[in-house]
């Protein structure tokens, strides 16, 4: 029976993302957000969300949306300040949204170690310093490390370039981010794809995600210019 | 002291005048990582008779100076968010490779900016502790463990007017003396073993007036230079 991981709508790509997930985001600035997605979660209603991402959005719509919406209890991310990012910076001045500071590095690290079923990971990053306050610290050969623990999430949302009914992915230019080391690290990776080809239209020595990672595929071709 | 008012003999360089400054000393063939802020304004005066290769934390290895009206991909872009181009040879890959670069050794400088820098190179740059503004660390402390030299392009002082290069960051750290140069609107300065170390200073500024801006001691290298850059 054919493989077919092609849903026909954002609704039915977001299906069953619940109260009290963990969502792994892509993206890094504007490039490679998967807005779509994000407003199907949003228009779902789902809440009390933990939210994975690099960034904490700018403007007002896309994963700034997101953090508006009182529905992000926290945020685990490199970056959320940026220009722009107003509706992130009023909910943490606030107080409503817990906010794990993680080195970039640290951050895609620990996705990948959860992906490839690494217990933790000694790592120098951050050594001595706030971020890595509590954390057990180790000598190894004269250099200091701190113990950091994967990071796995429930649900990722992807925003790929090219996609075929396996879920096999390519990205565009520097959109490509954190999208691979998400697909591979959470349960249900979602991908919204800007064109869907015929299974075998990608070079099979291109392809950036394999279908392995990949479970559903909505496909997202619009001109629409996004606030973000 | 003559630090009254000595401010109307010498000017202070533009943004892109320290970053063209810092660009035309970094050695030709380094991989070179580009921080946010300033730093991602080297990519558009880089020195045309090298051959230096731009790294950015979001995957890009490879990159050029920013686009032309109407041709930005949103695709396309720089730790800053800024719209950047592609240079023969360039690749992209995915965040957790782009981190390998960094953390393991394989970048040759990282130019970052920064809040504070002490003298003895300590850095801060990710947190001023206030909640009405979010913290941010995105790869600083990676490159600040990783690179194998650290410079930090900065203003020489705040917008209140108070010294970024101090005696102890009142910051929390992103890494502890790990910052080998420092260009400012004002002046190059080595952090060296032995204390600041003047390389070049802006027309008109004496050493006086430099020190009243800058907490740890300075001296002046034998062969200080002018530090001037192209008008713009």
């Amino acid at each position: 029976m054919p493989i077919d991981k092609i849903v026909p709508t954002l609704e039915a790509a977001v299906a069953g993302i619940g109260d009290g997930m963990t969502i792994m985001i892509s993206g890094f600035g504007f490039a490679g957000v998967p807005n779509d997605l994000i407003e199907a979660v949003l228009k779902l209603g789902a809440k009390d969300l933990t939210v994975i991402s690099n960034n904490a959005g700018t403007g007002t719509e896309g994963l700034a949306a997101l953090m508006g919406s009182g529905r992000v209890r926290r945020i685990i991310c490199s970056y959320p300040r940026s220009k722009g990012s107003d509706k992130f910076d009023a909910r943490y001045a606030a107080g409503e949204i817990e906010l794990e500071l993680v080195p970039q590095g640290t951050l895609s690290e620990r996705m990948r170690a959860a992906a490839a079923g690494i217990g933790a990971f000694y790592c120098p990053t951050g050594v001595g310093t706030e971020l890595a306050a509590g954390k057990e610290v180790r000598t190894i050969e004269g250099r200091d490390y701190v113990l950091e623990m994967p990071l796995r999430a429930d649900v990722a949302l992807v925003q790929a370039q090219k996609a075929d009914r396996w879920g096999n992915l390519t990205y565009s230019k520097s959109a490509r981010n954190f999208g691979p080391v998400m697909a591979m690290a959470a349960d249900l990776t979602i991908v919204q794809a800007k064109e869907i080809v015929p299974l075998d239209a990608m070079d099979p020595e291109t392809i950036m995600t394999q279908s392995i990672f990949v479970d559903r595929v909505v496909h997202v071709d619009n001109d629409r210019e996004w606030d973000i | 002291m003559s630090t009254a008012m000595t401010a109307d003999s010498f000017t202070r360089l533009t943004r892109r005048q320290l970053a063209w400054c810092a660009a035309q000393a970094i050695p030709d063939g380094s991989y070179v990582n580009l921080g946010i802020g300033v730093p991602t304004l080297c990519a558009n005066v880089m020195p045309a008779d090298r051959e230096i290769v731009l790294h950015s934390e979001n995957g890009v290895l490879g990159f050029g100076p920013a686009p032309a009206a109407g041709a930005e991909d949103c695709d396309l872009i720089n730790a800053s968010k800024e719209y950047i181009t592609m240079r023969p040879g360039g690749a992209f890959f995915m965040h957790t490779d782009a981190f390998v670069m960094i953390r393991g050794g394989h970048i040759d400088l990282a130019l970052l900016g920064a809040f504070e820098v002490s003298g003895t190179g300590d850095l801060a740059n990710w947190t001023t502790g206030d909640r009405r503004f979010p913290p941010g660390v995105g790869g600083a402390m990676d490159l600040a463990v990783g690179a194998k030299a650290i410079w930090v392009l900065t203003e020489h002082t705040t917008k209140k007017g108070e010294p970024k290069i101090v005696d102890t960051c009142k910051y929390p750290l992103t890494a502890a003396g790990v910052v080998r140069k420092i260009f400012t609107d004002l002046a190059e300065i080595d952090v060296s073993p032995d204390g600041l170390v003047v390389r070049a200073m802006v027309e008109g500024l004496t050493q006086e007036a430099l020190q009243a801006m800058t907490q740890p001691p300075i001296r002046l290298a034998d062969d200080c230079r002018v530090m001037a850059a192209p008008a713009g």
